[in-house]
């Protein structure tokens, strides 16, 4: 090991001289190796979405050197007996081939739909830990909407790569999609035209989506995901609360060589994964549903899960609000569930953090997280559209899931319709509530401390429980945290009997504001804490604030260690 | 539990009742030692822990290109799904192992002890806006576009305008022949007779019998050149009902045959073919968005999300007793669209 210190070294450093006279890469180097990132779990989400859109990448590769983006009909002639002689188009008829012919064809097939799925969960994941967390709030609103036009390209390429192989499940999909197009006003004929180049399903689709697939939304993904990655750095990581780490710092590890280690291996982790999965899971076997043909279809068809909740909005919405005026025909009983339901769902995402700075009326950078429950009526939202999308979904798979209740579909249909109003709201008012009761629980241990099972009975006869205070350390947890409060509105007028300009939209705002914030619980002050002491409640058997320590006797003295007045049990003189 | 002393510093404070507004963050918790930083021998063995887990990766690695080599998918669905498994394994072992090396030496060997960094406001100070401002002031006041109006307007059409001569052709080409009124038409005409999907075999009255439903397609479809969009427009549905069961709207009792009818199988909501034929009850349903139809009653919507009943087909039988079309359908079949009456 020893004897040749110098070679490696000297190669290393002449390709680094070579490139730093060149590019004065010492600088980057030197600003980026130890560069600090805080460490969670809950930040290996996005990585997750990172990662499979490497792998979707490079899978994506491979069977790009297979496919075949046709709509020409051929005679299917190969392995598979029991598609001998169907007529199909090379689209469909090179899915086989590169899945039964190609050595790894399938399994790169089967990890690309994987990752492909894993792709979009990781996303919404990420989407909801940093919608939980506040981590949109200012300087990071821009990178949301970053991220948030991210999600929809990866539906649209999730879609795109879907449609590929030509089969009748997902040419069901693209007619549906047609269906769709069709019902937007004046222009719907003309944009369904725009899409298949002619009438459906003609023989433009298949190329069109490939060239969509493979290149126009990849490129967007990737320059965003530089964009996303690019404001990441530049804004530093934000970091949970906890002692030590502010609005102005940022306690973590260095990239090189932790994360290096840690965020590159957990690449390899999730390649490692999703082989594993396109190995032993079988997806999308094509085969099974055959080629494209406008007539069949089965039933218990659903798409992959990130189109499910489009698919339940069309199923829960009734006919009735298709109408005619002027002669023209306006289908809002597919415009809603396909347009609007979604649009309401996403806009509220998308804008999200625009309304709430709109409520704190804040203009202070946060870089330490929200717990959720220290934002009450945030992570109610949240959970809101979370549940609307629960329902959309279940609504989507009503023709499997009936039968497993026995259940007409026309009922479970109904009760979907009236959950899909009705269960938002509840899920609102109990995660409110419970936020609140979490909060009320932070407060309590606070002031109170934790319950020690150590029961005490003074001279006079009185019981208390013995409470342990908490450290410094957990008590900041739950203290650190700067409340929102409403913005306060001003009256209408001045002391003159002059109406205020601005007042309507002050009034507007205040209302939002305290929606937002009306109800909270504050967190403990020092004076608070004085208080509890103060008023000797029997929380730490306070010395001479009340009771003589002297006049306790253990109720049970053989049950714990610690003497009155000493040990490490004992309780603590306030 | 700390041994810090809690509370100390509330009790001292609350005597001349100069308490803080806030608690005051205690300052970066101690550093934890794991059982790597204190012990050389769990050190050592976290290390061999790593170089195994680079060792499966090797493995895997090995086992991934032996089975490319000895494992091909040959005729049969055992041999692909033998090959797809080895060679999969394979790749997670090689991909797996890696990954879970890296992590756990991060986890086990590397410094633990975190640092702090800190941050700086993201927006610029004020001498730098100030330059900002001041250099695009400059700039502007060297290219003169504020003095010249004439200018300002031709620069700005210019750049609107121009990426006409790219949208043009592109949004031009792309819709074909842009003609939208072929929704209207299919292949069904007066004459044409019904043939079975997909076999094309001609259908005769008599081979419907009461309660059957047969999928039925234009005679003569493969023959035309566009048969896929044509057969997407023209598929039907064919179901012999109870004559007594059949209600029938005025002016259309003539468009059956002995309680055969025949309405177009694209569902009126967003376009599925509708194929679930329930014989007891007569309902059609489609199984896309569970829009149900009363073949009965002129395949009116009894539930779901569609609005109108599915067109129906006028037919009858020729002298032979074959089951032909009277005439196209007389609206347009399918999802609705804007001009869909005009």
């Amino acid at each position: 090991m020893s004897q040749q210190p110098t070679n490696a070294p000297r190669a290393v450093s002449g390709t680094a001289d070579y490139l730093d006279q060149r590019t004065g890469i010492a600088k980057a180097v030197k600003e980026f190796s130890r560069k600090i990132f805080p460490d969670h779990w809950s930040f290996l989400i996005g990585e997750i979405a990172l990662y499979s859109f490497v792998v979707l990448l490079l899978t994506g590769v491979f069977l790009t050197l297979f496919f075949v983006p046709s709509m020409e009909l051929v005679e299917y002639e190969g392995p598979l007996a029991a598609m001998n002689g169907v007529e199909m188009s090379k689209a469909f008829e090179s899915t086989l081939h590169l899945s039964f012919e190609v050595t790894g064809g399938l399994l790169m097939r089967q990890i690309h739909h994987w990752a492909a799925l894993i792709f979009m969960a990781a996303i919404v994941t990420h989407m909801m830990r940093v919608f939980f967390t506040g981590a949109f709030r200012k300087p990071r609103e821009i990178n949301w909407v970053v991220g948030f036009t991210l999600m929809i390209l990866g539906l649209a390429a999730g879609f795109s790569g879907y449609s590929l192989p030509d089969d009748v499940l997902s040419g069901n999909g693209l007619r549906i999609t047609d269906g769709v197009v069709k019902s937007i006003p004046i222009i719907g004929s003309y944009m369904s035209y725009f899409l298949f180049g002619g009438e459906f399903p003609g023989t433009q689709i298949i190329p069109r989506l490939f060239t969509v697939h493979i290149l126009l939304i990849p490129a967007l993904i990737l320059a965003l995901i530089g964009a996303h990655l690019f404001l990441v750095v530049l804004h530093k990581h934000t970091q949970f609360p906890g002692s030590g780490r502010t609005d102005r710092n940022v306690v973590g590890y260095p990239l090189f060589p932790v994360y290096v280690a840690k965020a590159g291996g957990f690449f390899f982790v999730v390649f490692g994964v999703l082989a594993l999965m396109g190995a032993t899971m079988t997806i999308n076997p094509v085969w099974n549903y055959g080629p494209y043909d406008p007539s069949p279809v089965s039933a218990g068809s659903q798409p992959d899960w990130y189109m499910l909740f489009l698919d339940g909005a069309l199923r829960l919405m009734p006919g009735f609000p298709e109408f005619v005026v002027g002669g023209f025909t306006v289908s809002l009983n597919v415009l809603i569930p396909a347009m609007i339901v979604p649009g309401v769902l996403f806009s509220g995402l998308a804008l999200f953090p625009f309304i709430e700075a709109y409520a704190t009326g804040d203009k202070r950078e946060h870089h330490v997280l929200d717990r959720p429950r220290n934002a009450p009526v945030r992570t109610a939202s949240g959970v809101s559209i979370l549940t609307a999308f629960m329902v959309l979904i279940l609504a989507s798979s009503n023709d499997i899931i009936a039968p497993i209740f026995a259940m007409s579909i026309n009922d479970l249909t109904w009760v979907f319709r009236v959950l899909l109003f009705v269960l938002p709201a509840i899920t609102f008012w109990a995660t409110k509530r419970i936020a609140l009761g979490l909060q009320r629980k932070d407060r309590e241990l606070v002031l109170h401390g934790h319950e020690s099972a150590r029961i005490v009975r003074f001279a006079h006869g009185e019981y208390v429980e013995v409470h342990q205070p908490l450290d410094t350390h957990e008590r900041w947890l739950r203290v650190q945290h700067t409340p929102e409060r409403p913005i306060p509105l001003l009256p209408a007028e001045d002391d003159r009997g002059v109406t205020r300009k601005g007042y309507r939209k002050d009034a507007v705002r205040a209302r939002i504001s305290s929606f937002f914030f009306e109800d909270r619980i504050e967190p403990v002050t020092p004076a608070d804490l004085a208080e509890a002491h103060a008023h000797g409640d029997h929380t730490e058997l306070p010395g001479g604030a009340g009771h003589d320590p002297a006049n306790l006797v253990e109720s049970a003295p053989s049950s714990t260690g610690g003497a009155l007045g000493g040990g490490p049990n004992a309780p603590h003189d306030a | 539990m700390s041994n810090e002393k809690p509370g100390t510093d509330v009790s001292s404070a609350s005597e001349g009742n100069l308490l803080p507004e806030r608690f005051d963050d205690p300052g970066l918790p101690e550093h934890k030692a794991r059982l790597t930083d204190t012990d050389p021998r769990a050190a050592k063995r976290a290390e061999l822990q790593v170089v195994i887990l680079f060792g499966i990766s090797i493995v895997g690695t090995i086992l991934a290109v032996v089975a490319y080599a000895v494992i091909r998918p040959g005729e049969t669905v055992e041999s692909i799904r033998t090959s797809t498994l080895v060679l999969g394994v394979g790749l997670a072992m090689a991909m797996g192992g890696i990954g879970l090396a890296a992590v756990h030496w991060a986890k086990t060997l590397m410094n633990d002890h975190e640092k702090v960094e800190y941050r700086h406001p993201q927006a610029s100070n004020a001498a730098e806006r100030a330059g900002a401002l001041a250099a695009l002031k400059d700039g502007a006041e060297d290219s003169g576009i504020g003095r010249r109006g004439l200018l300002k307007g031709a620069v700005v059409s210019a750049l609107a305008l121009a990426p006409l001569g790219f949208a043009v052709p592109l949004i031009g080409g792309v819709g074909g022949d842009w003609n939208v009124s072929k929704f209207r038409h299919t292949l069904w005409a007066k004459g044409t007779r019904l043939t079975h999907d997909p076999s094309g075999r001609l259908l005769k009255a008599s081979d419907v019998t009461i309660g059957s439903a047969v999928h039925v397609i234009p005679d003569g479809l493969r023959d035309h050149e566009e048969w896929i969009e044509e057969k997407a427009k023209a598929v039907v549905l064919v179901v012999r009902l109870d004559p007594r069961d059949l209600v029938e709207a005025e002016g259309r009792t003539d468009w059956s045959y002995e309680g055969i009818v025949a309405y177009s199988k694209i569902c009126t909501h967003v376009g599925c073919p509708v194929a679930l034929y329930e014989q007891q009850t007569h309902h059609l349903l489609c199984p896309c968005h569970q829009s149900t139809f009363d073949m009965a009653d002129g395949a009116k919507v009894v539930f779901g999300p569609a609005k109108r009943p599915l067109p129906q087909l006028p037919i009858t039988v020729d002298d032979e007793g074959y089951l032909v079309a009277q005439s196209d359908f007389l609206e347009p079949i399918g999802p609705s669209y804007w001009e869909r009456l005009k």
